[in-house]
């Protein structure tokens, strides 16, 4: 029976219709089988962390864990806090901060990588950033690389006493991960 | 079934590609232009209803072993975090343990279907077999399911079950303990046991889906049956199975769905035990130990057989004895709708069926044992005498001329209008 009914005709819309309705429910469907696999409320009550520094005397570091990952917590001397602020931001590979807190364009300055005021404290995530290793230099006996920060031994990346890469195939600087003092010797990280 | 498919690939890649792995003609000659009874009813879509059970089972169950933990340990306390903590954890574990019961909803339906129309005799008895031993993998898989949550339920039953096989010390001292020590790894049910049934309960779905292509691959051959029971003859006779199966079984898939999502949103654990939310706990036995409700017929017929071994082997035949079903029915006609007096049979086992599960929920004692032994001599009368008696004595109605005939009014041919094609203008 040819239809007499102009274009587009009551059949039209009933398989635009029809089709529309598919789509949705299938999407609706799919989704709780993507989204189990995020990060469940479990472990979302794990994304922030405290950890006092008081233990930490200067010229040491410590190691904490924030959301399974390692965070490098150094209390600078004055010498490496020196040496990191009179690196001209032209020696660096990687122009931006990398502070989760400040945007992504701010200069690699080393007081853009630590809070005013307490420029000993370098507070990062101590994960490579070519292929995800953990770098040395937390240990007292640790190699350092050749600006005396940090030294990725996987593919010998060399990080300065600012955290930032300087020499190696590591395309960024260490990430600064956003974090706040809730008291003098005490931090709030995520 | 033999047919003349129409597929033509329209693309010149189509054409390169038919040429070398002709997929896409065998699934169109299989599924799109496959000539299907026009008769079939709504039993008919249960077929599809059951793949994709199967399948939604598996892509759940693919999931949740993601955030499960097979150890005595952790089993119990992961799955109650599926329930809580993973990102709608409780969507999927209830799809999961709801679709359970679903399958058995629709793989009952689907067998009593085949035993009143006769689906299982001739060309089918294969397709029949393989339907059978479906059947039994699929309650296998269920019931190693059902031990992975690692509550009271899940440890007893295993403890159960497994124990059924200790009876073979009545026939040989020492080789049911053997065999029981072996199921478990052990000498109790345990962590180890667990391990190993979640192992199974990943890979049988597999097997199932492997038997499930024969059996489907069985059914094309031998084409449909149908509520009469005869051969396709004529063209006329059947129809392709797109869009009018597809579009039937579709139908009935919805209705299906609705009752499965009406139980996953508001009665996920109805179906189930109150006392597996109790973890398993090896030193105190539940007061009162049922299966889950799919297995309550043959765990009744288990409990009527006054005894140890002769209560397994009487629950083990009753899923056997269906595998003799094409030689046990004597009769020339197939369908039940021209057997007066089969009809009246096959309804007596349906009741027998149910009553047996009404039983098998019910305590061990006093008239619940009598009715047992009263419904499970029919459920074994039914298929070793009742089948092969009526078969023979049994005078047929007179059957339709043809599959056409019995639908379509006064004589062959279509009727009126009915050629119109509404899925084109």
């Amino acid at each position: 029976m040819a239809s007499e009914a102009e274009d587009p005709n009551r059949r039209d819309f009933l398989v635009i219709a029809g089709n529309a309705f598919i789509a949705v429910g299938a999407a609706a469907t799919l989704w709780p089988f993507v989204d189990q696999m995020n990060p469940d409320a479990g472990a979302q009550a794990l994304a922030s962390v405290e950890i006092d520094l008081s233990p930490v005397k200067e010229g040491q570091a410590i190691t904490a864990m924030w959301r399974g990952k390692p965070i490098f917590i150094r209390n600078r001397t004055a010498d490496e806090i020196k040496q990191a602020e009179a690196t001209p931001i032209a020696d660096l590979p990687d122009g931006s901060a990398r502070n989760d807190l400040l945007p992504e364009a701010t200069p690699a300055l080393d007081k853009n990588r630590v809070k005013d005021g307490k420029a000993n404290w370098l507070i990062m995530v101590g994960i490579c950033t070519h292929l995800g290793c953990i770098p040395k230099g937390q240990s007292m006996g640790d190699a350092r690389g050749e600006f005396g920060g940090w030294f990725c031994p996987c593919h010998g990346s060399h990080y300065d006493t600012s955290g930032r890469i300087r020499k190696g195939p590591a395309p960024r600087n260490l990430e600064v991960p956003p974090y706040e003092f809730v008291s003098d010797t005490k931090i709030k990280i995520g | 079934m033999e047919h003349n498919s129409t597929y033509e690939p329209k693309s010149s890649f189509a054409k390169w590609w038919d040429d070398r792995l002709p997929i896409a003609r065998l699934m169109h000659g299989q599924f799109v232009d496959f000539p299907t009874p026009r008769n079939l009813n709504y039993l008919w879509t249960f077929g599809g209803i059951l793949t994709f059970c199967l399948v939604a089972q598996i892509v759940t169950g693919i999931v949740l072993a993601m955030h499960y933990q097979p150890s005595a340990a952790e089993a119990f306390n992961s799955v109650e975090a599926i329930r809580r903590d993973v990102n709608y954890g409780w969507l999927l574990r209830n799809l999961h343990a709801v679709g359970a019961s679903m399958f058995f909803i629709a793989v009952y339906i689907h067998i009593f279907r085949g035993l009143y129309y006769g689906s299982y005799k001739a060309p089918r008895e294969v397709l029949w077999i393989l339907g059978v031993l479906i059947f039994l993998v699929m309650m296998a898989t269920a019931f190693m399911g059902y031990a992975l949550p690692w509550g009271q339920m899940s440890f007893w039953g295993v403890t159960v079950i497994t124990n059924l096989f200790s009876s073979l010390n009545e026939i040989i001292p020492g080789v049911g303990t053997a065999i029981v020590e072996w199921l478990w790894g052990g000498y109790s049910v345990s962590g180890t046991t667990l391990n190993r049934f979640f192992a199974l309960h990943y890979l049988l779905p597999f097997v199932l889906f492997g038997i499930v292509v024969l059996h489907i691959w069985a059914l094309h051959v031998a084409g449909q049956n149908n509520p009469t029971g005869l051969d396709i003859k004529t063209k006329s006779d059947s129809v392709p199975m797109f869009p009018y199966a597809v579009a039937k079984d579709a139908v009935g898939m919805f209705a299906f769905l609705i009752l499965f999502a009406w139980f996953v949103f508001f009665l996920p654990d109805y179906l189930g035990h109150a006392d597996n939310y109790i973890e398993a706990n090896a030193l105190v036995t539940p007061p009162h130990i049922v299966p889950e409700w799919y297995f309550l017929p043959f765990y009744a017929i288990l409990r009527a057989i006054p005894s140890k071994l002769g209560g397994v082997i009487a629950m083990f035949s009753a899923i056997a004895v269906l595998i003799f079903v094409p030689w046990l029915d004597t009769s020339r006609v197939r369908s039940a709708k021209y057997r007066p007096l089969y009809k009246w049979a096959f309804w007596l086992l349906v009741i027998a069926s149910v009553g047996l599960g009404y039983l098998g929920a019910k305590p061990a004692e006093g008239a619940y044992v009598i009715w047992s032994r009263i419904f499970t001599v029919y459920y074994f009368a039914h298929f070793l005498l009742v089948m092969p008696i009526l078969g023979i004595i049994e005078t047929p109605t007179a059957l339709p001329k043809s599959i056409s005939a019995s639908v379509l009014p006064s004589g062959s041919g279509a009727p009126a209008g009915a050629t119109a094609a509404p899925e084109t203008r």
